[in-house]
C-alpha cells in the first residue's frame, strides 16, 4: 500500500499543455475498487478468526482508502477529497442503520413469542409463572395517557393561540423561550415534579395514576404548544382580516376561523405529542408503580402500564425467568408498535385533512 | 408642542370595541402561557422542598455516609461521562447524515431517509436499554477485550475488560444513537437553509461537492450544529432507563470505561432506588433530581440561546 501513495503523484502528473483535458474515472471503475476494498477487508478478517462486523469495519476502511488513492491518482487531490467525504458520508449514514434495523429485528424476533390472544386478554394477577398477559398494563398506559392529554392539550393550544394571535413583547418571548427550555426536562425530573406535588397532599406513599398523568402532562405540554404554534403561524392573515372585516369578534375568529384552517396540522401536532410519552417509563415507574391486577381509576392506588411492566418483567423476572422475559420483550414489541401506529396516524390526519387551498 | 400633538389624536378617537367573550377568551389564553411558567417555577420550587431535608441533614444519616456531595459526586461524574461520551459519538454521525440527506442521497429518496432517521427518535428509551442488554452489550465485550489490551495505557481504558460488556462505554454508544436523530434532524434542517446563492456561486467558480459543502454549508450551519448538538446533550443527560438497564453501576467515582464497577448516573440511580426509597433517602434522591434539572436547564438554556440567536428557524421541530 504504501509504495501506491508514494508513486502514484509522480504517474499522475497531468501533461501539461494549452489545454488541460480532465481525466476521469468511469464509474464502475470506482465501484471496481471499492468492492475490491471490501473483498481484501473479508480476507483480512478471515486471517484473525472471520466475523461479519470485523470484515464490514475493515472492508469498508479499505474501500474508502481505495478510492481515494485512485482518484488522487487519476484525477488530482482535490477530486479524491470530495470522493473521501462523500464515502465517509454515506458511511455515516449506513452507520445509523445499523442500530435501527438490528433493534427492530431483535425486538420482532423475540417478541413475537408472546404475542398472542393471552398477551391482550390477561392481566399478571396471580400468574407466578407462563401464561399471563399484559391486559392490565394496557389498559392503565391507555388510561394514564388519555389523562395526561385531557391536562396538557388545552394548556398547550390556549398557550399557542396565545402566542399567535395575542402575545407580544416580554411575556411572549419568555414563554417561547421557557416552553423551547422545557422540552429538554428530563423525564425523571418530571416524575419527581409530580410525586413532590401529590406528597404535599397524600404524603410520601402516594402512588396514583393522575400522579403519572401530571408528570407526562409536563413532558407533553411544550410538544404540544410548538407543533400548534408553527401550525397556527401558516394560517394565512387574509382569513383573519376578511373575519374581522365581517365584523367577528376576535375569539369567535379564532375559534371558527383559525382553529377550523389548522385543523389537521393541529391534529397531527396532538398525535405526536401523544407518541412522544406514550414510551415514557421513568415518571411512570416513580409515580405509578406497578400492580398484577387491572385497576382503572387513575386516582386510586398503583396502576400498571406497559413501559414499568416491560421493565420489571425483564430486571426482576421470577422463577421461571424465560416467561418473564418474553413477556418483557412483547410488551417492548407492543409499545413499538403503538408508536410507529401513533406516527402513522399523524400523517395520515395531515394528509387527509388537510384544508383544500385553492392555490 | 401642543398644537403638534392635537391632529395626531384625532384619528384616534373611541377606544375600540372590548366584548367581554374577547377578553375572557384572550384571559384565557395568556392564563395558560402564564400557568406554563408557573409549572417550570413549580418543578424547580417543588424539587427544592423536596431536597432541603436532605441538604440540611447531618452527612451521616445521607445514604453511603459520606454527605450529599460524596453522594451525588459520583452521580454527576458517571452522568457527565456517559453524556460526554455519547455527544463526542454522535455529533460527527449526525453531521454526517445531515450532509447525506441534505445534499447527497438521491433527491427522491432524501425526504424518506430523513423519515428513517426521525423513527430512531420515535423508539421509547426502555426498548433502547432492552437492545442495549441483549444485543450490543454482549457484542461489545471483544471490543472491550481489544481496548483493554492496546490502550489500556490511557485512564478511560484501564480495565480489566468487562465479560459482559454492562459497562459505561455501552451506555454511552446506546445514548449516542438516541441522541443522534435530534442533533441530525437540527442539522438537516440549518444545512438545507444554506441559501442556494452561496452555494451557486461556490459550484460555479468550479468548486467540487465538498468544497462548495465547505465554503457555503458548513459555515452557515454551524450554530445550528452546536444547538443541536447541546439539545442533545441535554437528553443524554437525563436519559434514565436505557442506562438503568444497561449499566452495572454503583461503585464509586471512576473514568474507566470499559470495567464493570462504574459510576451510576443520577437519572438511573433515581429510577433504581426511588421505588424501595423512605424517609431521607427519598429527599437525598430529590436533591440528586435537583442537580439534574439544574445541569440539564443551563446546557438547555445555553442551546436555546445559541438557537435563537439565529431566529430563521426554531430548532425544536
Amino acid at each position: 500500500m504504501s509504495t501506491d501513495t508514494r508513486a502514484a503523484p509522480e504517474t499522475a502528473a497531468p501533461p501539461r499543455g494549452p489545454v488541460r483535458v480532465e481525466r476521469r474515472l468511469p464509474r464502475f471503475a470506482l465501484v471496481g475498487v471499492y468492492l475490491a476494498g471490501i473483498v481484501l477487508g473479508a480476507g483480512l478478517s478471515a486471517l484473525t478468526g472471520f466475523s461479519i462486523a470485523a470484515a464490514l469495519v475493515y472492508g469498508v476502511v479499505l474501500g474508502t482508502l481505495g478510492v481515494y488513492l485512485v482518484t488522487r491518482a487519476v484525477q488530482g487531490r482535490r477530486k479524491a477529497t470530495d470522493r473521501l467525504v462523500t464515502s465517509l458520508v454515506t458511511t455515516a449514514f449506513g452507520i445509523a442503520m445499523i442500530p435501527l434495523i438490528s433493534l427492530v429485528w431483535t425486538v420482532l424476533d423475540k417478541g413475537l413469542a408472546r404475542f398472542d390472544g393471552d398477551f391482550f386478554t390477561m392481566s399478571m394477577f396471580r400468574v407466578v409463572g407462563e401464561g399471563g398477559g399484559a391486559y392490565h398494563a394496557i389498559i392503565g398506559t391507555l388510561v394514564i395517557t388519555a389523562l395526561a392529554t385531557v391536562i396538557a392539550v388545552p394548556i398547550g393550544l390556549m398557550t399557542a393561540i396565545y402566542l399567535v394571535e395575542y402575545g407580544s413583547g416580554r411575556l411572549k418571548r419568555a414563554i417561547t423561550f421557557f416552553v423551547d427550555v422545557m422540552t429538554g426536562i428530563p423525564s425523571i425530573v418530571a416524575g419527581l415534579f409530580a410525586f413532590a406535588l401529590f406528597t404535599l397532599i397524600f404524603g410520601n406513599d402516594a402512588r396514583l395514576g393522575v400522579m403519572g398523568a401530571v408528570a407526562l402532562a409536563v413532558l407533553m405540554i411544550p410538544v404540544v404548544v410548538r407543533s400548534c404554534e408553527e401550525v397556527l403561524k401558516l394560517v394565512p392573515n387574509e382569513y383573519r382580516e376578511a373575519s374581522y372585516a365581517l365584523g367577528v369578534p376576535k375569539w369567535r375568529t379564532v375559534v371558527k376561523v383559525v382553529l377550523p384552517t389548522a385543523m389537521a396540522g393541529l391534529g397531527t401536532g396532538v398525535t405526536l405529542s401523544v407518541a412522544r410519552v406514550v414510551g415514557e417509563t421513568a415518571p411512570l415507574l416513580i409515580t405509578v408503580g406497578l400492580i398484577t391486577g387491572t385497576n382503572l381509576n387513575p386516582f386510586d392506588g398503583r396502576m400498571a402500564t406497559l413501559p414499568v411492566f416491560a421493565f420489571y418483567q425483564l430486571t426482576q423476572p421470577g422463577t421461571a425467568t424465560q416467561a418473564f422475559i418474553d413477556r418483557a420483550w412483547t410488551a417492548a414489541l407492543l409499545l413499538i408498535i403503538l408508536v410507529m401506529a401513533l406516527n402513522v396516524v399523524a400523517r395520515l390526519i395531515s394528509r387527509f385533512f388537510a384544508p383544500k387551498t385553492g392555490r | 408642542m401642543t398644537a403638534t400633538k392635537a391632529p395626531i389624536e384625532t384619528p384616534s378617537k373611541q377606544p375600540p370595541v372590548r366584548r367581554p367573550g374577547d377578553r375572557i377568551f384572550a384571559g384565557t389564553a395568556k392564563g395558560s402561557g402564564i400557568f406554563i411558567l408557573l409549572v417550570l417555577a413549580g418543578v424547580a420550587a417543588f424539587l427544592i422542598g423536596e431536597a432541603i431535608p436532605a441538604l440540611t441533614a447531618p452527612s451521616a444519616d445521607i445514604p453511603g455516609g459520606e454527605g450529599l456531595a460524596g453522594y451525588v459526586g459520583p452521580l454527576i461524574l458517571g452522568t457527565l461521562l456517559g453524556a460526554v461520551l455519547a455527544l463526542l459519538v454522535a455529533t460527527p454521525l449526525a453531521v454526517g447524515i445531515a450532509l447525506y440527506v441534505t445534499y447527497y442521497a438521491p433527491r427522491r429518496i432524501a425526504a424518506v431517509l430523513g423519515y428513517v432517521i426521525d423513527l430512531l427518535a420515535a423508539i421509547p428509551s426502555v426498548v433502547y436499554g432492552f437492545w442495549g442488554l441483549a444485543v450490543l452489550a454482549p457484542a461489545l465485550v471483544p471490543f472491550h477485550v481489544w481496548t483493554a489490551e492496546h490502550l489500556g495505557w490511557i485512564p478511560f481504558f484501564a480495565g480489566p475488560a468487562s465479560t459482559s460488556g454492562r459497562t459505561m462505554l455501552t451506555v454511552g454508544l446506546v445514548l449516542a444513537v438516541m441522541i443522534l436523530p435530534i442533533i441530525s434532524a437540527i442539522a438537516r434542517e440549518v444545512f438545507s437553509q444554506a441559501p442556494a446563492l452561496h452555494r451557486e456561486a461556490a459550484l460555479a467558480l468550479g468548486a467540487t461537492r465538498w468544497e462548495m459543502i465547505k465554503l457555503a454549508v458548513l459555515p452557515y450551519g454551524k450554530s445550528g450544529v452546536i444547538a443541536g448538538a447541546m439539545l442533545g446533550l441535554g437528553r443524554a443527560l437525563g436519559e434514565t432507563m436505557a442506562v438503568a438497564i444497561i449499566l452495572s453501576g454503583g461503585a464509586g467515582a471512576t473514568v474507566n470505561l470499559i470495567s464493570n464497577s462504574n459510576p451510576s448516573t443520577i437519572a438511573s440511580n433515581i429510577a433504581l432506588r426511588f421505588p424501595e426509597a423512605t424517609g431521607l433517602g427519598v429527599n437525598t434522591l430529590i436533591a440528586s433530581g435537583l442537580v439534574l434539572f439544574l445541569i440539564t436547564l443551563a446546557v438547555n438554556m445555553l442551546a436555546r440561546w445559541v438557537v435563537n440567536r439565529r431566529a430563521d428557524f426554531s430548532g425544536a421541530n
